[in-house]
């Protein structure tokens, strides 16, 4: 890896959010993010590891009889989704559409809060049927740290992801200022990217090794 | 301070707004000028130096004669414990976050870091981190549990008190800090080099704070988790490291020194960055094989993540993880033992000038190798077996850690004060300072390792006379109070040069990199134009000429030179509170989760307040 030399540049782009001027030539804020990211990476790992060690001290609340695939699938199907749209919200207003934006983000950040009913939905059911934070079982705590602090990305991504809104409609975004939707993006995709993660190793792992040995005949 | 007394022609530069002359405490509360927050992280982190060796001269001092009465046993846990937390996070962190605020933006050419506000934020949020783990001493009782915290003397039922909650609490919000300040210098550093500085062309101290940032980057997250389950095993009732819930107390231990060890090297190589600046200015002669120290620091930063369980040997966890971790730390010695090769190679034939600074670095090398040495040693299951939790361990992380680090820091800070303070530390006080600091630091810690192979165990409060440790405790506890004697000829020097001592002008030790290029203090916007670079040695090309970088003298910065010819106009940003108002609503959090849960509500929205109008605040 080597700098690049900042020796002149032909760019006409010289506001700061092109990276202009950088020694990378990426905005000081993109690179935060990135390695922000990466921070985050090691909390969710750390986060699931600790999952891992613990599924299986599961007495009373197996994970085969709790965790539903079905209804997490459409969950997490509804969560890519909002991906899907939160690169249409910054296409649209990297082409100068900030009523498309609007619209995207709107949308996004709706998924994202379907998403957060879907997890409420199922943490009360969980509850109801015997499955706590506290005093049940190892596998217990573990699930509902870890799901719970997604939970809680999401919902720091929803917020942000409507006061970009509330921010369009006062002060309005123009297309050259779209990193502030980008670097959004950034964190929403990672929070979803996540979620792929989460779902394999909770719901798909956790389950099947939980299921009941098969009776052969 | 002395830092604001700029070369008054910088004055009118840029608007009118004289800045740099305001030295109210509303201008020091609301800055966000890289020098001045290294000021205050510099200044905050020797007063927790003290506080920290005050509890170590109370521990030593408890120490110094068989069944001594002067502290009860609890007193003495707490002492250990924040000692330990006290120097750790306290000091040095803080104390090598001082030297990445006032050295590297200089060193790669930058007019500041890249997040100015954030940069303000980390320094307050420290402060309340600070606040919130020694808030014990004032009520409730301090965190008595040793520094790493071993499950499960840890919970509620070992530890009624507040203390593991200010533990808890404390590390999350200094976590916080330290990885504001960290992410900011990774963007710093990659982000705002000067034209021409390459990686391979950054000083070794940039090269170490960019590895260290990337190290706190990543370990701090495992430690946050670990200490939100240890929250919420001791505040809500879950079992995480709880044995009778079903839980892993060694999970602790895991998650811990995951942490950990990466941590331990987030205090060493910033230290070694600063020892590989010193030797070769006051060597006259560029660093020996360059490339090989940097590849050697990343490789340790990179080993760092795959050693930890060394620290578990005594846990049993089989023979097949004990090899393997074993051999990994023993890799560790290969790259740091290059450096140490590299540094002697530096000195080597070199026109060595005996500085205060130079003596702290070359004490640094032959102390850390004494440290390091003791080191390997602990990479051998059976033998850590024998030495685990006696004080063959505490000699061995002081040997390290006050040979190493703090040599290495007090060495930084004979060798940037005067780009500081525009003034040079006395060299004569500062010699006496360097011979009782290398002298009493020997006697204090060298017979530890006698204790240690005489089974003497770490953390106890007092011990019987006949079991033959009396004499080398005696000896340890003498050797502290001739370190203190000594740091009081420190604190002495550093009051009397700040005033008195002889002005530095630009580059005062003929060095090699871009901070001396500058005045001594630097003007706020340190750089008039910023300079372009074909060198690792930027410096010594312009004075000495380059064979090879004809383009050396482009745009070689003078101190006073005229800019504005090619419409460059300098902006520094605009002060702020917001920074700290958002480390305010932290505070409001963490102690309302302590005492009053709807405090910590009001602090949510205190810190969503402060955060919003931080994002809002118009640009300088």
């Amino acid at each position: 890896m080597t700098a690049s030399h900042a020796t002149a540049t032909t760019h006409v782009d010289t506001s700061p959010d092109s990276g202009y001027g950088t020694t990378l030539r990426i905005s000081h804020r993109k690179l935060l993010m990135w390695a922000f990211l990466a921070s985050d990476c090691m909390f969710f790992g750390t986060l699931i590891a600790n999952f891992i060690t613990y599924f299986t001290r599961n007495e009373g609340t197996s994970p085969f009889t709790f965790l539903d695939i079905p209804y997490t699938s459409v969950s997490a199907f509804v969560l890519l989704m909002s991906s899907l749209t939160m690169v249409i919200a910054l296409a649209c207003i990297q082409r100068g559409d900030e009523i498309g934006m609007r619209i995207w983000l709107v949308a996004t950040a709706l998924l994202g809060s379907v998403f957060l009913g879907g997890q409420y939905f199922e943490f009360t059911e969980f509850y109801h049927k015997g499955m706590q934070l506290t005093g049940v079982n190892l596998f217990s705590s573990a699930f509902f740290t870890l799901t719970g602090t997604h939970g809680l990305h999401v919902t720091v991504g929803v917020i942000w992801l409507l006061s970009l809104v509330v921010v369009s409609f006062t002060k309005g975004i123009k297309s050259s200022e779209s990193l502030n939707v980008e670097i959004a993006g950034l964190y929403w995709h990672f929070v979803d990217v996540v979620w792929i993660i989460i779902f394999a190793a909770v719901y798909l792992v956790g389950n099947t090794m939980t299921a009941p040995p098969l009776r052969g005949g | 301070m002395a830092a604001i007394a700029s070369a008054p022609h910088f004055a009118q530069e840029h608007g009118g707004h004289a800045k740099e002359h305001d030295n109210s405490l509303w201008s020091w509360v609301t800055t966000v000028d890289h020098k001045r927050i290294g000021i205050l992280y510099g200044v905050s982190s020797f007063l927790f130096f003290l506080l920290g060796g005050i509890e170590a001269s109370l521990i030593r001092t408890q120490l110094i004669v068989p069944n001594n009465r002067l502290v009860d046993p609890d007193t003495f846990n707490q002492l250990t414990t924040m000692h330990a937390l006290t120097m750790v996070f306290l000091a040095l962190m803080p104390l090598t976050a001082a030297f990445f605020n006032i050295a590297v933006p200089l060193m790669i050419g930058a007019r500041d870091v890249a997040f100015p506000r954030l940069n303000a934020f980390s320094y307050w949020t420290f402060l309340v981190g600070a606040l919130i783990l020694n808030f014990g001493w004032i009520y409730g009782g301090s965190p008595d549990s040793g520094w790493f915290a071993y499950a499960n003397i840890t919970s509620r039922q070992y530890s009624p008190g507040p203390g593991m909650d200010y533990y808890t609490l404390g590390l999350q919000v200094l976590g916080v800090a330290s990885m504001a300040a960290a992410l900011n210098f990774i963007v710093t550093i990659l982000n705002m080099r000067a034209p021409g500085m390459t990686l391979m062309r950054m000083p070794v101290f940039v090269w170490m704070t960019l590895v260290t940032s990337i190290l706190i980057v990543l370990a701090f997250p495992v430690i946050t988790v670990a200490l939100i389950f240890l929250a919420l095993d001791r505040m809500v009732g879950t079992s995480f490291f709880n044995p009778t819930g079903g839980g892993d107390p060694i999970l602790w231990q895991h998650l811990f020194w995951i942490f950990g060890h990466p941590e331990v090297y987030i205090l060493i190589l910033p230290a070694m960055g600063v020892v590989s600046e010193i030797l070769p200015t006051f060597s006259r002669k560029p660093l020996f094989g360059y490339h090989f120290v940097v590849y050697s620091g990343v490789a340790i930063g990179f080993l760092a993540f795959g050693v930890w369980s060394h620290h578990m040997f005594a846990t049993g966890l089989g023979p097949i993880a004990d090899s393997g971790f074993a051999l990994a730390t023993m890799l560790i010695a290969i790259p740091t033992g290059v450096k140490i090769f590299n540094w002697i190679g530096t000195l080597w034939d070199g026109a060595i000038r005996f500085t205060t600074a130079m003596l702290f670095a070359t004490a640094f090398i032959a102390v850390f190798i004494v440290g390091g040495l003791s080191g390997v040693m602990h990479a051998s299951p059976p033998a850590v077996l024998q030495q685990s939790a006696t004080y063959f361990i505490v000699a061995h992380i002081h040997y390290v850690l006050f040979g190493g680090t703090i040599f290495g820091l007090f060495g930084g800070i004979y060798y940037w004060f005067p780009k500081v303070s525009g003034r040079l530390l006395s060299e004569s006080a500062g010699k006496v300072h360097f011979w009782l600091t290398m002298v009493g630091m020997n006697i204090a810690f060298f017979p530890m390792h006698f204790l240690g192979l005489d089974g003497m165990p770490r953390r106890i409060y007092t011990y019987g006379a006949d079991m033959g440790w009396s004499f080398w405790n005696l000896v340890s506890t003498l050797g502290v109070y001739l370190i203190i004697v000594g740091t009081l000829i420190f604190i002495g020097n550093i009051v009397w040069s700040v005033r008195s001592g002889v002005v530095a002008f630009s580059d005062p030790w003929d060095a090699a990199t871009l901070e001396w290029s500058i005045p001594s203090p630097p003007p706020e916007h340190n750089f008039d134009r910023i300079p372009v670079v074909a060198s690792a040695r930027p410096l010594w090309d312009w004075k000495y000429g380059a064979a090879h970088s004809h383009e050396s003298h482009a745009h070689a910065p003078i101190a006073g030179a005229q800019h504005g010819d090619d419409g460059e106009h300098i902006h520094m940003p605009n002060p702020s509170y917001w920074p700290l108002v958002t480390a305010v609503g932290l505070a409001v959090i963490a102690f309302g989760i302590l005492f009053w849960i709807p405090m910590a509500i009001f602090g949510v929205f205190l810190l969503f307040f402060g955060i919003n109008s931080w994002a809002f605040e118009p640009a300088g």
